[in-house]
């Protein structure tokens, strides 16, 4: 555990070294929020935050699906990363060095969508009701996590970077990340419950406001989080010591 | 001599009691449909120091690849320190280099000391191993920073921070300058002296004689030689014999002989004794050359005899 903790502080410490990485992750949710949301919920407390609420999942998604997925099979193709396979450790100590980094890094990207929200919209929340929010987070936060994980030790950073570039977005819409919720489009509430997205955010909705969760959402992001627990997991074992054909 | 003398490989070894820190059974490494490693046995023992011989493509690397648990066999079986190489504590007493061994760009030379050092109980003491390789004046400058001859020195010195029982180092003085060279042989040494186990592979004959003991020869995936540095290079002494002539006649020490255009390329194990036989036997020759073969040809040329 301790030496998880020491790799998560150098993979921290080589992307504070690059800026505008981080900047890269923090910027399209802050955008999207001030696009989207500020300026259509002006006279609207609860919209706002359950908006701000749908921003946060999509932070959380991006974040996670583009750290882990083309970071990891960023990383895969370098030598250091064999190297490191001979060093005393297993893959124990990799996954967690890798999720303890990917939590710090959503949260940097979460702070602007936070403070845009809170200055420039009505949202408005609870102390206690942000600390459920930050834990609710770090829980539906998973499902991506795994995914991305998935995604960086099976395929080559440009496929893994078309992947996650493909999927983000009908991940969002279909969701209902970009409606108000109880408004979306027919179709998509149809297929919502199905998707990892809606999961999500019907529990942060939960937190943050008035919101009856949809069971059947929820089972499907457990499902959706087991099913890319296990992915990740085959992955990274078939790419033990199956490298450079 | 003849070829079957040439390629015999067996060296009669008294019983050795000293402790096997590595070991390739019967190992088979496939890559799709070719074969790097073909039933290799090889036995690593404490306190050796051996070189791994052979040219490109040989199977070096993935024998070294698969003696840490890198590579899978596809048959057959590699231990490390009695154990596993895939099982994390049977890496605890080892060092490596691999043929290339990026640092992070964005780490700095020291923070990279420190955190490979994390990973062992009593790892040497960083400023002390920094001096030992030369880089203590830039120890706070970024790996990506540093020169090809910095960067691969300080991929070394990693090998050495956990102060190993074994260091297996692939191709170390690759694109190395001679100080540097000089530097790391004599650190290999004193380790050595210390009662380190060293393997390490190299392309470089003089390298393998300056350090090694004993010398391994891989080729094709297969061992055709595990001997004294002596005996190794015995073997490879084999020269390019080459001139413009006919059908020759039996000739001896010819351990094979290739027609291009109007030139007869003979390889030899003994040029001297052959030209003498050249003459004797008045075969009709003309523009004779002699050359030292490369280990390359050397090596090819014994395997293919």
């Amino acid at each position: 555990m301790s030496l998880a903790l020491v790799h998560t502080r150098y993979q921290l410490t080589q992307l504070v070294r690059i800026p505008v990485a981080i900047l890269g992750a923090a910027f399209f949710p802050a955008a999207s929020l001030v696009f989207f949301v500020v300026p259509n919920t002006r006279d609207n407390p609860a919209g706002a935050t359950l908006a701000t609420a749908s921003m946060v999942v999509f932070a959380v998604m991006i974040s996670n699906l583009f750290g882990h997925g083309t970071g990891v099979a960023e990383d895969r193709s370098r030598p250091w990363d064999p190297y490191t396979r001979t060093l005393p450790i297993g893959p124990a100590v990799q996954f967690l060095s890798r999720i303890f980094t990917g939590i710090v890094m959503m949260m940097v990207s979460l702070v602007p969508v936070v403070i845009i929200a809170a200055l420039f919209t009505p949202a408005t929340l609870s102390f206690g009701a942000f600390v459920l929010a930050i834990g609710t987070v770090l829980l539906v936060s998973l499902p991506f996590t795994m995914m991305g994980l998935a995604i960086g030790y099976s395929m080559s950073t440009k496929a893994a970077l078309a992947i996650v570039q493909l999927i983000f977005l009908p991940l969002a819409f279909g969701g209902g990340l970009m409606s108000t919720p109880g408004d979306e489009p027919g179709f998509i509430q149809t297929i919502a419950p199905y998707v990892p997205t809606r999961g999500a955010v019907e529990l942060m909705w939960a937190v943050v406001g008035d919101h009856q969760v949809n069971p059947t959402s929820v089972v499907s992001l457990a499902v959706w989080t087991v099913l890319f627990g296990s992915l990740a997991v085959l992955a990274y074992r078939r790419d033990e010591g199956r490298r450079f054909h | 001599m003849n070829s079957s003398q040439v390629a015999v490989d067996v060296h009669a070894e008294p019983a050795d009691t000293r402790t096997v820190v590595a070991q390739a059974i019967g190992l088979t490494r496939r890559y799709g449909d070719h074969t790097a490693l073909d039933g290799v046995d090889f036995t690593v023992r404490e306190g050796e120091m051996i070189g791994l011989l052979g040219p490109n493509g040989a199977g070096k690397s993935t024998l070294l690849n698969s003696l840490v648990g890198l590579r899978r066999p596809s048959a057959g079986r590699c231990e490390l320190f009695g154990g596993d190489p895939s099982v994390p504590a049977n890496r605890r007493a080892l060092g490596m280099t691999l043929q290339e061994t990026g640092v992070p760009g964005t780490l700095k030379v020291a923070e990279a000391v420190d955190l490979i050092a994390a990973h062992y109980p009593e790892p040497e003491d960083r400023d002390t191993l920094l001096a030992r390789f030369g880089l203590d004046e830039v120890a706070r400058r970024q790996a990506g920073g540093l020169s090809g001859g910095q960067k691969r020195r300080l991929a070394l010195a990693l090998a050495f921070v956990g102060r190993p029982r074994l260091v297996i180092l692939d191709e170390p003085t690759t694109g190395l300058d001679v100080e540097s060279r000089r530097m790391l042989w004599d650190s290999i040494r004193e380790f050595h002296a210390g009662g380190g186990t060293v393997l390490l592979t190299s392309h470089y004959l003089e390298e393998i004689e300056a350090l090694a003991e004993r010398v391994v020869v891989l080729v094709g995936g297969r061992v055709i030689a595990d001997d004294t540095v002596d005996a190794v290079r015995g073997l490879a002494r084999v020269h390019r014999v080459s001139m413009v002539a006919g059908e020759l006649p039996e000739l001896p020490g010819v351990l094979s002989v290739e027609r291009a255009d109007q030139r007869v390329h003979v390889m030899t194990s003994d040029a001297d004794e052959l030209i003498r036989a050249l003459v004797r036997l008045d075969v009709d020759f003309s523009g004779l050359e002699v050359q030292q073969a490369t280990l390359e040809e050397a090596f090819l040329t014994i395997s293919g005899s």
